[in-house]
């Protein structure tokens, strides 16, 4: 294709699946790029001599390094480079919220399309999937076990990492299969389990990494005993932000009001979506959804593949959505009905106690407040009701007080998070670290990478530094 | 995996099993459950622990077939394993949490009575073992329709002192355990602590009773569960006006606090859905609702 200013400017679009046939279906929405479509992507990079992409970036990978090779067809030594940096590239491509961090960034985005950085890095990581490229490590092993709490994005990646430098590691996952919010709270069609999350949990365990699945740390063992009984030397937890939170507004313990974890657990980890699999799940006619996060859009694309005339409610306007932008684009396009400035304030049941309504009432915006973030405000007398039969609540979640009720003298703060080192993951307990979800609160998959991975640093130099 | 080393029927509707599971044995305490997955396609069902055995590093489940999960569970043999089993989940019971001297001869001072109603006197059990291992007496009411559903009775007596009623009278005492507390407590017996685990409606109608009575009232409250770690919030009731997880808060608690009409409503949620996938699984693909019997239209 000639390099005209024009192809230059705009990115190489990605393959879908056409909104409505996936509106029926939980495969995979985006279909990624293939060869061809990644090297003239690739050729779009200009190398910066100094990539603002990289700073974006929370693991910051060597981006225009990577690019550049795939743009050379390089992909086995684009795939070694961006492992230098991050241990899960095929859910990282998928996940992130690029618009806010690499590609946000990227210089090729002042006058036209940013490159689709994210794009590129999920085609090398499929590429070396499909081809069989492990990651490089050494497999000296040191004879010194650390155990990790939580097989989310934080736990895996501490655990690699420290897998490479030659501990024995073992994974402790309350779950029964490993993952973390990637198992239980993403959906099948955002990324897919089988084929993607399975195999970079396969990866890590390629290198040396024991997962012991339901072992939950605070009831099965606590962390005295791993390190007392049990003889690990140092304890990494990544154990998330898993317990949801409700508004408290009248009717919603009713039947047929769901948190977002129940709902997207039922339909993930469970497979309820699935004939094949037993657990039940609600299949509403006409489903609201409360919340703007990225657990919103699955909680509501989700409900539309199970067949429901789908509503989004969200307090803010449109422009304060916090979910992916890439998400909220796609749930307009399959037909996700969204009420901005809007809140419930009651749920309403019909005469069997089931829900058939909510109340709302209209917001508007008011001044900004601490976070920089206008805050809404009830317009009065604006109350009116939508009917529906099946209410989800997403409005976020708390770290679980599991693990901190159960080990003395671990620093929590009053929103109940650890309190860990941000630079190597240390808390207040000798040989314990905490990142990801549990110590920042619900944040994403490569901030808790990017914890996961200062902290291995930190729990090698600390057992160094024992000896 | 979890090896089954023991299965089959106990007694009446009732079927027990015992698994290899040391993690969960080395620290169960009575008042504990565990959630069980039989396979990979099988839902996360809660089971209380009935007994444990540290050395052997076992646990025994004692349940009732009512829906699909567990009659699968009641096909499973000794050497079949489970797939998943995780636990010990929930708070200990109050009155065993600690074996301190303090705590013991605190327990001491007490005079307790259990009630179990049907399938109630699996998690009964274990806390009155514990209690009459650490010298403490205890009466317990096993409650039930009739004879043929009475459970654990022969193990229940060698630990505490047992009172049987059944609904017809066709064995023991006649009457429900609300009338059997009333008797007894009229027969002269006196009672500070009650703890009562069997159906959410005896439960109800039992702690209206010993309200009357003053009587403090623990209970076992089994709403639908999920994860069984606080994750999901679908074991959410409201007590005492909060919001409160049976999974971690609970599953004890004060039983004159717990709103029941809630929790009540709440259990029936999935009831539609998973008796058509009962019978869907035991009968092939014929039920499609509309017979007006099983509420399949909703
Ligand atoms: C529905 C949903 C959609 C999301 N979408 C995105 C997205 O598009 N992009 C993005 O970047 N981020 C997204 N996020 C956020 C992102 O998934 C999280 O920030 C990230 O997973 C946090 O990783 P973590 O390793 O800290 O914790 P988690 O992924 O939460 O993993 C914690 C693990 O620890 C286990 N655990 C907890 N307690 C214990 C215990 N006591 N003992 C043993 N194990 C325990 C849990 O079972 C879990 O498996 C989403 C989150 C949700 C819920
Ligand atoms: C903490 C706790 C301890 C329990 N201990 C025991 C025990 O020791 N012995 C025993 O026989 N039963 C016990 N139960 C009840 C047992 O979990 C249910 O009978 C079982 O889940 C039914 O599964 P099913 O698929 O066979 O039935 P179905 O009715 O087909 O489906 C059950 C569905 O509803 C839920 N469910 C249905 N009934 C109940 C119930 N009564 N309690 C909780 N969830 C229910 C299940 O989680 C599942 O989602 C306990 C429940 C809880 C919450
Ligand atoms: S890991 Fe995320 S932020 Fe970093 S380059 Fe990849 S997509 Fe961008
Ligand atoms: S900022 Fe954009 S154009 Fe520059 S190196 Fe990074 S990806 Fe390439
Ligand atoms: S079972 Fe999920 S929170 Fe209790």
């Amino acid at each position: 294709m000639a390099d005209t200013k024009e192809n230059m400017m705009t990115r190489v679009p990605v393959r879908e699946q056409d909104p409505k046939v996936r509106a029926t279906n939980f495969n995979e929405v985006c279909l990624g790029y293939n060869e061809e479509e990644a090297v003239r992507e690739a050729q779009r990079c200009m190398h910066c001599r100094n990539p603002k992409c990289v700073e974006g970036c929370p693991v910051n990978i060597s981006i225009p390094e990577f690019i550049h090779a795939v743009s050379e067809r390089d992909f086995a030594g684009a795939y070694d480079s961006i492992s230098e940096s991050s241990s899960l590239p095929a859910i990282c491509g998928r996940v992130c919220p690029q618009e806010r961090q690499c590609e946000g960034r990227c210089l090729r985005g002042i006058k036209g399309d940013p490159v689709a950085i994210g794009k590129l890095e999920r085609f090398v990581a499929d590429w070396a999937r499909s081809n069989n490229r492990k990651m490089k490590c050494s497999l000296s092993r040191n004879g010194k076990k650390v155990a990790v709490i939580g097989s989310g994005p934080a736990g895996l990646t501490c655990a690699g990492d420290l897998a490479k430098m030659g501990y024995d590691v073992t994974i402790f996952e309350a779950l029964h299969k490993a993952g973390g919010v990637l198992v239980y709270g993403i959906p099948e069609f955002r990324l897919p389990k089988d084929e993607i999350v399975a195999k970079e949990i396969e990866n890590v365990r390629c290198l040396g990494v024991k997962i012991e699945t339901n072992v939950i740390v605070g009831r099965s063992v606590t962390i005295d005993d791993l390190m007392k009984k049990e003889g690990f030397e140092a304890v990494f937890i990544g154990s998330g932000a898993g317990l949801p939170m409700f508004m408290n507004i009248p009717g919603e313990n009713i039947k047929g009001v769901f948190s977002a974890n129940e709902y997207l657990t039922r339909s993930n980890l469970m497979k309820a979506y699935r004939d094949d699999y037993d657990t039940p799940i609600a299949l509403g006619q006409k489903v609201i959804v409360v919340g703007g996060g990225n657990v919103a859009m699955d909680s509501a694309r989700t409900a539309l593949r199970l067949g429901a005339e789908v509503h989004v409610v969200y307090r803010r306007s449109e422009a304060e959505l916090p979910a992916r932008a890439e998400e909220v684009e796609h749930a307009k396009e399959e037909g996700i009905i969204f009420h901005f400035l809007t809140n419930p304030v009651a749920i309403l049941p019909d005469e069997k106690d089931y829900v058939c309504g909510m109340r709302c009432v209209r917001m508007e915006l008011g001044e900004p407040d601490a976070t920089g973030r206008r805050s809404p405000i009830p317009v009065e007398n604006s109350e009116f009701e939508i009917s529906c039969d099946t209410v989800i609540m997403a409005l976020g979640t708390r770290p679980n007080p599991l693990i901190s009720s159960t080990t003395d003298n671990l620093e929590i703060n009053r929103k109940r998070c650890i309190v860990a080192s941000e630079e190597d993951g240390k808390t207040s307990l000798e040989g314990v670290f905490a990142g990801g979800d549990a110590v920042s609160g619900s944040a994403t998959v490569i901030l808790a990478m990017g914890a996961g991975k200062r902290a291995a640093k930190g729990i090698d130099e600390y057992l160094r530094s024992r000896g | 995996m979890y090896k089954i080393l023991k299965a089959g029927h106990l007694s009446g509707p009732n079927y027990e099993m015992i698994v290899e599971a040391p993690r969960v044995a080395a620290r169960c305490l009575p008042g504990q459950f565990v959630i069980v997955k039989i396979d990979e396609t099988a839902e996360r069902i809660p089971l209380t622990i009935t007994d444990y055995d540290r050395e052997k590093g076992t646990i025994e489940l004692v349940y009732q077939p009512v829906g699909l999960t567990t009659n699968k569970l009641k096909m499973l043999q000794a050497g079949d394993s489970l797939m998943d089993f995780v636990g010990p989940l929930g708070k200990a019971s109050d009155l065993c949490e600690s074996e301190t001297p303090e705590a013991i001869e605190n327990l001491k001072k007490k005079k307790i009575i259990f009630i179990a109603g049907g399938v109630g006197a699996a998690p009964v059990y274990p806390q009155a073992k514990w209690l009459h291992e650490h010298g403490i007496s205890s009466d317990v009411i096993i409650g039930a329709r009739t004879k043929d559903l009475v459970m654990l009775e022969e193990r229940m007596k060698k630990v505490a002192n047992v009172y049987v009623t059944t609904d017809d009278g066709s064995y023991g005492r006649s009457g429900m355990v609300t009338k059997c507390l009333e008797d007894l407590i009229a027969e002269g017996h006196t009672y500070n602590h009650c703890v009562c685990i069997g159906p959410t409606i005896m439960m109800k109608f039992l702690c209206l009773t010993t309200k009357a009575f003053h009587l403090h009232t623990v209970v076992s409250m089994n709403p639908v569960m999920v994860d069984g770690t606080g994750m999901c919030g679908a074991c959410r009731l409201m007590v005492d006006g909060d919001v409160r997880f049976a999974c971690v808060d609970g599953p004890e608690f004060d039983g004159h606090k717990v709103d029941f009409d809630l929790a009540l409503q709440r259990q029936t949620l999935y009831k539609t859905q998973e008796g058509e996938a009962f019978l869907a699984w035991k009968e092939g693909n014929t039920h499609h609702g509309g017979c007006g019997e099983c509420g399949g239209e909703r």
